[in-house]
C-alpha cells in the first residue's frame, strides 16, 4: 500500500482553501494545539521555529493524514524536511499523491 | 572488511583530542566512527540531546572534543570532523583487540542542577551486556537489525550498533521514521530480521495500518508497552514481541514478553535491592550500583515488575529528563522570576500514545515566544511545554513547595493567553 504513489507524479496546484482549512484543521486537533487553524500560516514552517512541531508531532500528522487521504508518506530526511516545510508544501504533497 | 578499512582511515583523522562527539546519522557512519574512536583508545561522548547548551556543556567537560558529523551543515558549535568513505578499500589489518578496561563512552543523563551527569562505559562490560542481550533476544548468528532509534541513544547504542559488533550481526545504516519507512528498510534487509523500536513508532505502525514483510523479532524499549498493544503488534504481524527494561546509567538489564508474563527477568549477576523507598541495581555489567528510576516490585530471583515511573521523572520517546532540572532551566531564563513544569492531567487523544509536559511561568516581562525561544536553546524539544501559561504568581504553599495538584487546578482554571511550544 506504500508503493501506489508513482514518483513521476507532480504536485498539483492547491485548487482551492478547502483543503488547507481542512489539514490545518486536523493538524490543530491531532495535536490538541492551542491555535485556530485559520491562525496557522500556510507559508510558516511546521518545524522548529515556526510552529515549533517536532518529530513526535510529525508522526502524528502523518498518520492522520494516512488515514483520511490514503498517503503514506515515506521520507529520506531531506522529503521530510521539505513536505514539512510548511503548511502549503504538505498540501501540495497530499494533493499529488491523495488516493482518498 | 571495508569496514576495518574504513575504521583505519577515520581513525587517522581524528585528530589528538582524547573525546569525540559522535554525532553521525547514518548507523553505519556511527559505528565506523565508533571503531575508530576505539582503535585509537578516544572516548565518545553520548548526550541525550545537541542543544547548544548541551554542546557548550560538553566543551566544558572535555575542551579537546571534536565533532564526528556526517551532515553537510551540522550546527554543532564545535571543531568538526567530517565523515568521509575510505577512498579505496584499502587493505584492512586485522581486528583490533580492545582491553575489556578500556574506557569506550561518556552517556549523559541530565541531573538536577543543571549540569548533565557523566556515566562511564568499558568495553568489556558493554560486550558482557549486548552478549546476554542477544542470548535473550534468541538471535542466531547474522540476523539483520533494523533500528527506529538513534545509536546515540543507549538502546539504540546497545540494541543496534554493540549487539551487532559484538554477537557478528548485521546492523542497516537507515533509521526509518514513518511506518512505510519501517516496512521499507525491513524488506531491504535478509531474513532473519529483527526491528528494534519503541512504543512510539509501534503504536503508529498498527495505527498506520501497514503490512511488514515477514519479521522474525520486534523489540520494543524506553516505556512499557501496553499488554494489549503488544498482543495487537504480535498478532499483527504473526512475530513475538519482546520488551527489554534498562537504563542510560545500567544499560539493558531486563527482558520480558509481554504477552506470556508481566514480569522482567534480570540479567544474570544483576541484582537489585531495596533500600528503603529507593530500588538500585547492581553487579554484572553495570559498572557501579546505580538507583533505578522506576518503581519497581521484587518479585523473586532475578524477577520484578514495573510499575511506572517516580513522580519526579519526564520520560518523552525515550528521552528523559526531570521535572527538577526542566525547572532549573526555565528559571534561569531572564525575566523568568518563577516557573514550574508539571505532569498533564489531560490524556490527549494521541496515536503515539506520548504525554507531554506543561509548565507555569510568572514573567510580566516576557511573552511566550521569547520563553520558548530560550527554552529551546537549553532543553531538546520534545520538553518544550504544552501548554506555556503565563500566571502572576505560582500556588506554593506555606513551605514554598508547589504541589502538582495545585498546579494542574491552576492550569485547569487558567483562561488567560495560553500557547503551545
Amino acid at each position: 500500500m506504500s508503493d501506489k504513489v508513482s514518483p513521476l507524479r507532480r504536485p498539483a496546484p492547491d485548487g482551492g482553501s478547502a483543503l488547507t482549512a481542512e489539514v490545518a484543521g486536523l493538524i490543530v486537533e491531532a495535536l490538541n494545539l492551542d491555535v485556530a487553524p485559520a491562525d496557522i500560516d500556510p507559508e510558516q514552517p511546521l518545524y522548529g521555529e515556526g510552529l515549533g512541531l517536532d518529530s513526535i508531532d510529525v508522526l502524528e500528522i502523518a498518520l492522520v493524514v494516512s488515514k483520511r487521504y490514503g498517503v503514506q508518506l515515506r521520507a529520506d530526511s531531506e522529503e521530510n524536511v521539505r513536505i514539512f516545510g510548511s503548511l502549503r508544501k504538505l498540501v501540495d504533497y497530499i494533493t499529488a499523491h491523495r488516493t482518498k | 572488511m571495508q569496514f576495518l578499512a574504513e575504521v583505519a582511515c577515520l581513525a587517522g583523522r581524528l585528530g589528538d583530542g582524547r573525546h569525540v562527539l559522535n554525532a553521525c546519522a547514518d548507523r553505519y557512519h556511527f559505528a565506523v566512527g565508533l571503531g575508530a574512536c576505539l582503535a585509537r583508545a578516544k572516548v565518545t561522548l553520548l548526550p541525550s540531546t545537541h542543544t547548544p547548551e548541551v554542546v557548550r556543556q560538553l566543551r566544558a567537560f572535555a575542551p579537546d572534543v571534536v565533532c564526528l558529523t556526517d551532515e553537510a551543515a551540522c550546527p554543532i558549535a564545535l571543531p568538526q570532523v567530517g565523515y568521509a568513505a575510505a577512498p579505496t578499500p584499502a587493505a584492512a589489518g586485522a581486528v583490533p583487540q580492545i582491553d575489556p578496561a578500556q574506557l569506550v563512552a561518556y552517556v549523559f543523563t541530565s541531573g538536577s542542577t543543571g549540569t548533565p551527569v557523566p556515566h562511564r562505559k568499558s568495553w568489556g562490560r558493554l560486550c558482557a551486556c549486548v552478549r546476554e542481550e542477544s542470548v535473550r533476544l534468541g538471535l542466531a548468528p547474522g540476523c539483520a537489525i533494523v533500528a527506529t532509534v538513534p545509536p546515540q541513544h543507549m538502546y539504540g547504542f546497545e540494541s543496534s550498533v554493540l549487539i551487532a559488533l559484538a554477537n557478528g550481526h548485521a546492523l542497516s545504516a537507515e533509521r526509518p521514521f514513518y511506518p512505510a519507512d519501517i516496512a521499507a528498510a525491513l524488506t531491504r534487509v535478509p531474513r532473519p530480521r529483527v526491528l528494534i523500536s519503541t512504543p512510539v513508532h509501534l503504536r503508529a505502525l498498527v495505527a498506520a495500518g501497514i503490512q511488514l514483510p515477514h519479521t522474525d523479532l520486534i523489540v520494543s524499549s524506553t516505556a512499557p508497552l501496553a499488554q494489549q498493544l503488544a498482543a495487537e503488534i504480535e498478532q499483527r504481524f504473526a512475530t513475538p514481541l519482546l520488551e527489554i527494561y534498562g537504563s542510560t546509567e545500567t544499560g539493558e538489564i531486563a527482558a520480558r514478553r509481554p504477552t506470556q508474563a508481566p514480569e522482567w527477568q534480570l540479567w544474570p549477576g544483576v541484582t537489585l535491592s531495596q533500600r528503603g523507598e529507593e530500588t538500585w541495581a547492581h553487579g554484572g555489567h553495570i559498572e557501579e550500583p546505580t538507583r533505578m528510576w522506576d518503581v519497581l516490585e521484587l518479585t523473586g530471583a532475578g524477577r520484578f515488575l514495573l510499575h511506572g515511573r517516580i513522580a519526579d521523572l519526564v520520560n518523552i520517546a525515550g528521552k528523559r529528563s526531570s521535572l527538577g532540572y526542566l525547572n532549573h532551566q526555565l528559571n534561569s531564563i531572564p525575566g523568568v522570576l518563577d516557573g514550574a513544569f508539571f505532569h498533564c492531567d489531560e490524556v490527549r487523544t494521541s496515536q503515539t500514545g506520548v504525554a507531554r509536559v506543561a509548565a507555569c511561568v510568572v514573567a510580566p516581562d516576557l511573552d511566550a515566544a521569547r520563553v520558548l525561544a530560550a527554552l529551546r536553546d537549553r532543553v531538546d524539544p520534545v520538553f518544550l511545554p504544552r501548554p506555556l501559561l503565563f500566571v502572576a504568581r505560582l500556588p506554593r504553599n506555606a513551605t514554598g513547595k508547589l504541589p502538582q495538584e495545585a498546579l494542574r487546578a491552576l492550569a485547569a482554571s487558567h483562561s488567560g493567553p495560553a500557547t503551545v511550544a
